[in-house]
């Protein structure tokens, strides 16, 4: 018990401010240090947007995953199957529609890419709701039979993957317009990389939206934090639950179309291969947040270039180094999310 | 209001809950106590369905909510402040409180009821709820309960903690409310604090109700303070 002195000053006084700047500095630190090393600035603006470009894309893909490890405490290690599923679906629209691909038209381009979009982002969020009913229910908090079966689903749908689309790679090449370059003086810019950072901010502004400014996005955030209660407050957490399964799905499914072009190659095994950098990101960013997320991506993402292009001996092994190196600075990861 | 019979309560192999058998008139407080682990938390819990009773039965208003979900117990009427409070702290108080009030915005006048004796709360209106004092929480964990009119009020250990100036405001709250005639299931183990305000008092030990009577009785005699909270406080202060 407190003293009497401090309980007259418990109404009145401040709660402490919690402004946690520290992870937002890390990107601009890192994208500073990394100038001189790389020594030529076009160099460093060019890798500096993949980095972005390519952090864009895994946040894209690793935003469901974290919420929905945060509300249900699930490990899916099958999310992977819906960024290949996303990719391969928009095949169905985009090769059919070279014409408007290929045509001189962004219009015509951007219609082409959206019409595949909304079908990739249709079936993965469906395949999410079956997923959901069929694989995860039976599993839930049953961490170990949860990384088993959600693994043996993602099997599952790259084997259905090469029924469908056969065993080989499929290419996808870029809409006539984002191809090529822009250049800023010296400095070289990938079209497709600005669209895809373009799309990743519009994701993330939309993300932030919902859980700041809507009720269900409240109830999201307070369901990461503590389940039980928000269910003591007269609300479904399965509801909540099954639809943030949903949307991190068909988000999967955006990402994997986006990964598609943007390697401008398909194969079956491109879901699982992005796994690892998305769950290191998950890690980073602190389970549950989605803040974290979308900082660890670009974290993990501008290492990865940087690396590649200053050591590209190391480059492989730059996101463990990235993922020890921050869990030794905040083992929970850069934004703990407080659990009951 | 509320009817437990013979309630048992498994927590995974453990059986915790032993019989328990325990009527809250409608309007009245009732005070639970009884020593650290003697099933006063896993009561409140088997009451809101976060436990299922084993065995026995749940009676509320009339249906019976044994298994009834959590949600569904939540919104046929009871509110539930436990004892680690639960708040979100990553939610403004606000927030907390719009989510606690189900449908819209909290109404204006009872919120004002509340700012009555939770100024603070007011005061941090748009503060995430984790950064306010453990004393702030607590009055945040109460707010939420009686922000909408509930039938039933569960609450765990409301001082555990807490300075006497925020006790203080937190009997402003608890009389206020019975004057509403809120029928309250109160545990606490600060018998100062429930002194004054439970109607009639239950003891628990070892999952099982050991006595049932009347507040007043208890608070005049002294033997059976000593047997009953002898029991329930001494050995552990
Ligand atoms: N999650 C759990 N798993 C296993 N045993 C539990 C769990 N929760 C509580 N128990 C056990 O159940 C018994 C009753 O616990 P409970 O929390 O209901 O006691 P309490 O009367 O609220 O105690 P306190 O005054 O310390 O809050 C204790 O022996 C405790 O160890
Ligand atoms: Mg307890």
């Amino acid at each position: 018990m407190t003293t009497t002195a401090t309980s007259a000053l418990a109404d009145s006084e401040l709660p402490r401010l919690r402004l946690d700047v520290a992870p937002l500095l890390l990107l601009p630190i890192l994208a500073l240090l990394a100038l001189p090393l790389v020594g030529s600035f076009p160099t460093w603006v060019t890798l500096t947007i993949a980095g972005l470009a390519m952090g864009m894309m895994i946040f894209i893909m690793a935003s469901g995953l974290t919420l929905v490890f945060g509300l249900m405490d699930v490990l899916n290690f099958g999310h992977g199957a819906f960024v290949s599923v996303g990719a391969f679906t928009a095949t169905l629209v985009l090769l059919p529609m070279q014409g408007w691909m290929q045509a001189d038209s962004v219009l015509l381009n951007l219609s082409a890419l959206g019409l595949a979009i909304a079908l990739a982002v249709l079936v993965t969020g469906a395949l999410g709701w079956a997923f959901e009913r069929v694989i995860i229910i039976p599993v839930y908090g049953q961490h170990l039979k949860q990384i088993l079966i959600t693994m043996g689903g993602m099997i599952v749908a790259e084997q259905m993957i090469h029924v469908i689309w056969g065993p080989d790679q499929i290419p996808l090449p870029l809409p006539a317009s984002f191809r090529g370059v822009l250049l800023f003086g010296d400095v070289a810019v990938e079209k497709y990389r600005l669209l895809a950072v373009a799309v990743g901010l519009i994701v993330f502004a939309a993300m932030f939206l919902v859980l700041n400014r809507t009720k269900v996005g409240l109830l999201i955030r307070a369901g990461v934090e503590n389940s039980e209660m928000v269910e003591a407050l007269g609300y479904r957490i399965r509801r909540l639950f099954v639809g943030v399964f949903v949307a991190g799905s068909a988000l999967a499914g955006l990402g994997g179309v986006l990964w598609g072009l943007y390697r401008e190659m398909l194969t079956a095994a491109m879901g699982s291969d992005l796994m690892v950098p998305v769950f290191i990101v998950i890690i980073i960013g602190g389970l549950g947040s989605v803040g974290g997320c979308f900082i660890g991506a670009m974290l993990v993402a501008l290492v990865a270039n940087y690396a590649g292009f200053l050591a590209p001996k190391i480059a492989l092994v730059s996101n463990i180094l990235l993922m020890v190196s921050i869990l030794l600075w905040r083992p929970q990861g850069l934004f703990p999310v407080a659990k009951r | 209001m509320l009817s437990l019979t013979g309630v048992h309560t498994h927590i995974g192999q453990y059986h915790i809950l032993q019989g328990v058998d325990l009527v809250l008139p409608h309007g009245e407080l009732t005070v639970l106590l009884g020593r650290n682990g003697a099933g006063k938390t896993t009561t409140l819990r088997t009451i809101m369905g976060l436990w299922h009773a084993s065995r026995g039965a749940l009676v509320f208003d009339g249906s019976d909510i044994t298994q009834t979900a959590t949600a569904d117990i939540a919104c046929a009427g009871i509110a539930y402040v436990p004892e680690n409070m639960g708040i979100f702290s990553d939610l403004t108080v606000h927030e907390n409180l719009v989510l606690a009030a189900r449908d819209g915005e909290p109404d204006k006048a009872r919120l004002e009821w509340i700012f009555g004796f939770f100024p603070a709360l007011k005061k941090f209106w748009n503060q995430a709820a984790g950064t306010l004092s453990g004393g702030q929480k607590q009055m945040l964990a109460i707010a939420r309960a009686i922000v909408e009119p509930r039938k039933l009020l569960l609450v765990d250990e409301p001082t555990k903690g807490l300075a006497p100036a925020i006790i203080q405001s937190l009997i402003t709250a608890f009389r206020e409310l019975k004057a509403m005639e809120t029928t309250i299931l109160l545990v606490e183990q600060n018998f100062n604090f429930v002194r004054s305000l439970g109607d009639s008092v239950a003891v628990m030990d070892d999952g099982r109700i050991v006595h049932v009577g009347p507040m007043a009785e208890l608070s005049e005699n002294l033997d059976l303070q000593q047997k009953l909270l002898g029991l329930s406080l001494d050995t552990h202060q």
